[in-house]
């Protein structure tokens, strides 16, 4: 393992308007890294969906992003309600979200199954009441 | 070719130019950085969407284009009128008006944009229809769009539409034709577009899509506009028939004109380079569903609002729509223009990461350390004080070797607290009969030295004094 950079980027729980700015931020950074196109465009959909999740369920949280020379690495935080059922919330169109949210077009119950599909590795780490821990991983 | 990537028709008329910090500020690839009292442009990072000559107070940033003189450089010259040419004229009903007073004024013949611009729309309705699982679909006909989506969207760029842009078109079957009808070989024939923006200079000379454009030379709409006006003559009966275009081809000059002869419903059409850097953010990020086609010009209304055009660019809308009001739809058809052999791209256009700190990966993560810790240690206000558009634009050019921290006229400041601060501390710090010992008297001419060598760096910008 060689240098690594960590980037660590707090996600504010009540403002849909402002979720995808450290998605944002990372593909920039990865751009002047000189990473691949479709590298950058997995990131960014899975770290997008990943903050969308923690606005709607978990009122924010924290984002950390490594980035090294062999991937990318981000672990979504939060001290959300957890997930009952992770199965069931990795099906597609299966969401938990309020009506309202439902109404600006979100909660379409594909943020889980989307963050699967475009990173490489993804594990959940969830206890009920306390909080789930997402980390995702995209090859480079 | 390759060194004719990067070409770009902005120009910095070095005279005129105050080093203020404008252009840096409002250059949306932050391609603007002002040093010894002057801006530059990284001609690389420069996507010709000409912000900065719309944006500059001091008209220090040119638009660069051909003189009219051109025509006399062929023996036989062709005009290809943009259509947001006609909408610079005030209660134009018949565009034959404007297309009659070009051959007055020397053309041997017009060949219009928008004919060609409804052959165009005619291949992307084809195109769509049979990759529609491929959508949405980005115009290409906007070289700046281009431009930018190479430098900083390679994600995006296979969703461009690998189409030829309507002038492309026009010029391929304005030689062909003129070839035909003249006998010339196509050296002599001159195809001259008549623009309302620069970034189609660079264009005809580097086009993106094509290796070569079939366009010799590109003069400005704001050049002929007032030297057709003594030509031009309201009695329709003296003139020669010579329009052919429709409400879709003429529609195109304006923003939303290309989306709506696709005759799809599920498009968006943005314009202005700041709109269009969003709307391609988002369509990075999968976040806007359920899109056929994206329109996006560089310019706020679409071309008429080029950089190169006379009238404000929402009355010129308001001028195209009455003037195609009663317009057939569309007037041309691929099937009736055999000249148009192929109106696709031949070439990839690839991605160039010009943003790219090293020339490796692993070079990059190590600059970006250093541009982290850099960024930390300015004070965040993006002032542009040192010639950069922000802090973090010092901190990247400071590790690519293009500058220095004490650029920084807040870094430099605490330099020389700190100096002085020292040197004052060790004036005081001599003994009683005020003598300094000879380590610390060595000392001191250091931090004097260190000084005199922070307070050079100041420089004196050019311009300074000169008018006092």
């Amino acid at each position: 393992m060689g240098d690594q950079l960590i980037f660590t980027y707090i996600i504010d729980g009540d403002d849909f308007t402002r979720a995808g700015e450290a998605s944002s931020s990372v593909k920039n950074k990865l751009k002047m890294l000189g990473v691949p196109g479709e590298v950058i465009r997995k990131v960014a959909i899975a770290m997008y969906e990943g903050e969308i999740n923690m606005v709607i369920h978990a009122n924010g949280g924290t984002i950390t992003v490594t980035i090294s020379d062999n991937d990318i690495t981000m672990v979504l935080s939060d001290s959300g309600p957890g997930i009952p059922d992770v199965e069931q919330a990795m099906q597609e169109g299966f969401s938990t979200a309020r009506e309202e949210v439902r109404s600006l077009g979100f909660g379409a119950g594909m943020g889980l199954p989307n963050m699967k599909r475009f990173t490489d590795e993804m594990t959940i780490d969830t206890v009920i009441g306390e909080g789930t821990a997402i980390t995702m991983k995209v090859c480079l | 070719m390759d060194n004719n990537k990067f070409i770009r028709s902005v120009r910095l008329r070095e005279a005129s130019c105050r080093g203020c910090i404008n252009c840096i500020k409002y250059c949306p690839t932050q391609a603007i950085r002002v040093h010894n009292g002057k801006a530059h442009i990284i001609d690389k990072f420069c996507i010709d969407c000409g912000r900065c000559i719309r944006y500059c107070p001091h008209h220090a940033k040119i638009p660069v284009y051909d003189p009219l003189s051109v025509i006399n450089n062929f023996k036989y010259t062709v005009a290809l009128p943009a259509p947001s040419l006609y909408a610079q004229y005030n209660n134009l009903t018949n565009v034959d008006i404007v297309l009659n007073a070009l051959l007055k004024l020397g053309f041997d013949d017009v060949y219009e944009v928008s004919a060609a611009a409804e052959l165009v729309s005619e291949a992307s309705r084809e195109y769509i229809k049979e990759h529609i699982s491929e959508a949405p679909f980005i115009s290409s006909a906007c070289p700046s769009v281009i431009r930018l989506i190479r430098v900083k969207f390679p994600a995006l760029i296979s969703r461009l539409l690998p189409i030829k842009a309507p002038v492309e078109a026009a010029a391929e079957i304005a030689r062909a034709r003129a070839m035909k009808k003249t006998g010339l070989k196509p050296e002599e024939i001159g195809i001259i577009f008549i623009s309302p923006c620069p970034s189609k200079v660079s264009y005809a000379k580097s086009p993106l899509g094509i290796e070569r454009s079939n366009i010799d030379n590109v003069v400005a709409i704001k050049d002929v506009y007032p030297l057709l006006l003594p030509h031009m003559k309201h009695d329709e009966s003296q003139l020669k028939p010579l329009s052919h275009s429709g409400r879709i081809g003429i529609g195109w000059s304006n923003a939303g004109g290309e989306a709506g002869g696709l005759l799809v419903e599920n498009y968006l059409a943005a314009d202005g380079i700041v709109n269009i850097l969003r709307v391609l953010e988002e369509l990075e990020d999968e976040k806007l569903h359920g899109l056929t086609f994206v329109e996006l010009n560089a310019c706020s209304g679409g071309c008429v609002g080029g950089t190169l055009t006379v009238e404000n660019a929402y009355i010129a809308m308001a001028k195209t729509k009455r003037l195609t009001k009663y317009q057939p739809v569309s007037k041309n058809h691929l099937e009736d223009n055999p000249e148009i052999r192929n109106l696709y791209w031949a070439d990839d256009v690839e991605y160039e990461p010009v943003f790219r700190l090293g020339n490796t990966f692993k070079e990059s993560l190590k600059m970006m350390n250093d541009v982290e810790q850099l960024t930390a240690m300015f004070p965040g206000l993006d002032c542009g004080s040192c010639g950069a558009p922000t802090c973090q634009t010092l901190a990247e050019d400071i590790v690519r070797g293009d500058a220095a921290p004490n650029d920084c006229i807040y870094v430099l400041r605490s330099n020389i607290a700190e100096l002085s601060q020292k040197i004052e501390r060790l004036t005081q710090s001599g003994s009683a009969d005020g003598q300094l010992s000879e380590e610390e008297d060595a000392l001191l001419h250091r931090y004097i030295r260190e000084l005199t060598t922070e307070l050079a760096s100041f420089g004196v910008p050019e311009n300074m004094g000169k008018d006092m």
